[in-house]
């Protein structure tokens, strides 16, 4: 469908114990570019995304049948590689989350489970992270404090670094800006447009204009079904679904 | 006759206040009055000689080696077990059978007086493993006495920690292990070293279960296979059997002062250890 697919979703149904969440969903997700994935609370779009570095295997009531390919390997078949394929599909959480460490030791942390010991080597790894998530500047002279102590949209910054740190090839984010300002939005969503020259990128916008600023591509999720999927213009400027529609002008939602 | 809410806010705000005064004031009362009697008889000849004549005269050294050596043991013990169990129950299983057995088990035993304790360290260790009255035979006993309150204390403190932790170290490509040693003990140890201290505090004052199993011989010991009489029972002994209150009170007086002394320690190394995450 694309010409270069990095993950594609197979007949996906996703259950929580006996609630089904995603009911028989499909999806081709384009290498380079921004996908937005969005609809109302409850539509499954937070799972979706989680399935994609199984995030979601934490929860011991979930399970689903269909499957979830990476650059054409299965994620979830037998013998796949749990750690590899986190590393390789990094998240940004709702909730900004430094781990209780200084801003250095965040960011080292992927790096250094994957057995990355050179000092120098960590330190260049650190220092490239900080500057692709447009955070160094601010942070370079106090790597040694408490991540803890920076300001909400630093922190979300803070997390995208490291996240770039494990070099990961796709990167999620789910809600990242919720409760970010407004500038501090800007910045991320400023980074993202550059950043997706490397990476793929999947984001669950916390509203629909932000889908609709910075997304190459979008999916309409309602209630567990895939409701609607095209480039930015299909799906926003002229949507073929009424609950697309509906939703997109404020309607519901 | 009814109270305008501005009366009730001062009724209460009097009471509360009280209650806490009270507290803090009967707590300040014991501590000076045991140490203004306590303190003049310490002298660095009472704390490095011997008891002599049941303790009339001479030191507390002995004691004070016995005391130590016995709780050191019974902390060595606990750690592993009782942090390891409260890791297990915290983060390897969810409800099943096993943690309801454990946990049932441990709040059980909290609930058991420490002479109970004692009794059994008597007949298993003193007596059926043959230790004799010896500082393993107390350090073992006082390990089992405070292991349900190393475990629940340390159970606590881990699933205080948020669990968007380790979602973030899971998503960061860490294994369980390396998610539970970087991020999950480094954030609960303020909590796991608490309730640790508070065990410190309990073995440090038991004596019914000590005189039992470790004996009250006020020789220096020279093994954990030897015999020894820790503080708390040489003062116990000391009041009780009208040989000394004077000396009594100086030994009561320097085990008020250790333990303050351990909590400032334990209390500086750990701010140390998460200085830098706060």
């Amino acid at each position: 469908m694309y010409q270069q697919t990095k993950i594609v979703v197979n007949n996906m149904n996703f259950y929580y114990g006996r609630k089904q969440v995603i009911f028989n969903l499909n999806l081709e997700i384009p290498k380079n570019e921004i996908m937005a994935v969005f609809g109302p609370a409850s539509s499954g779009v937070t799972t979706l995304l989680r399935s994609l570095n199984r995030l979601c295997d934490l929860n011991p009531e979930a399970h689903m049948d269909g499957d979830v390919l990476l650059d054409g390997k299965s994620v979830y078949g037998h013998g796949a590689n749990v750690t590899e394929l986190r590393r390789k599909v990094g998240m940004v959480f709702e909730v900004p989350t430094p781990l209780p460490m200084s801003i250095f030791d965040n960011i080292a942390y992927g790096p250094r489970l994957s057995g990355r010991k050179g000092r120098r080597d960590i330190a260049e790894t650190v220092e490239q992270s900080l500057r692709k998530a447009a955070l160094w500047d601010e942070v370079k002279d106090r790597l040694s404090i408490s991540g803890m102590s920076l300001s909400g949209g630093q922190q979300q910054r803070l997390c995208i670094a490291r996240v770039l740190a494990l070099e990961p090839e796709v990167i999620i984010l789910d809600r990242a800006c919720s409760g970010l300002d407004p500038i501090s939005t800007a910045k991320i969503e400023e980074s993202l447009m550059q950043l997706k020259e490397q990476f793929t990128i999947v984001i669950a916008p916390h509203n629909v204009q932000q889908a609709g600023r910075v997304c190459d591509r979008a999916v309409f999720m309602l209630m567990g079904r895939l409701i609607e999927e095209g480039t930015n213009v299909e799906v926003f400027s002229n949507p073929r679904d009424q609950r697309t529609s509906d939703y997109i002008t404020g309607r519901f939602g | 006759m009814k109270l305008t809410p501005a009366q009730s806010e001062r009724i209460a705000k009097t009471m509360i206040w009280a209650a806490a005064l009270l507290v803090i004031g009967l707590l300040l009362f014991i501590m000076v009055y045991i140490l203004v009697k306590g303190l003049p008889v310490l002298s660095l000849q009472f704390l490095t000689d011997i008891p002599r004549s049941m303790g009339r005269a001479g030191g507390i050294a002995s004691t004070i080696v016995g005391t130590f050596m016995v709780t050191a043991l019974a902390i060595a013990i606990v750690i592993p077990f009782g942090i390891g169990t409260a890791f297990y129950l915290a983060e390897y299983t969810k409800g099943n059978i096993v943690t309801r057995i454990i946990r049932f088990s441990a709040e059980s035993l909290a609930g058991i007086p420490s002479i109970v304790y004692g009794l059994f360290g008597f007949i298993f260790f003193v007596i059926y493993l043959g230790l004799g009255w010896s500082i393993i035979s107390g350090g073992l006993t006082l390990a089992f006495m405070i292991l349900p309150t190393v475990i629940r204390t340390s159970e606590e403190a881990i699933l205080a920690v948020p669990h968007i932790y380790r979602e973030v170290s899971f998503s960061l490509s860490a294994t369980k292990w390396q998610t539970i040693s970087k991020v999950v003990f480094p954030s609960a140890l303020l909590g796991i070293v608490n309730g640790v201290l508070l065990s410190v505090g309990r073995c440090v004052a038991e004596t019914a279960a000590v005189i039992l199993t470790a004996g009250s011989s006020y020789g220096m010991p020279t093994s954990v296979f030897s015999p020894t009489r820790t503080m708390a029972v040489h003062f116990y002994l000391l009041a009780s059997e009208g040989i000394s209150m004077e000396n009594a009170y100086g030994t009561a007086a320097l085990l008020i002062v250790l333990i303050l002394l351990i909590n400032v320690v334990a209390n500086a190394f750990v701010n140390r250890f998460i200085a830098k995450g706060r």
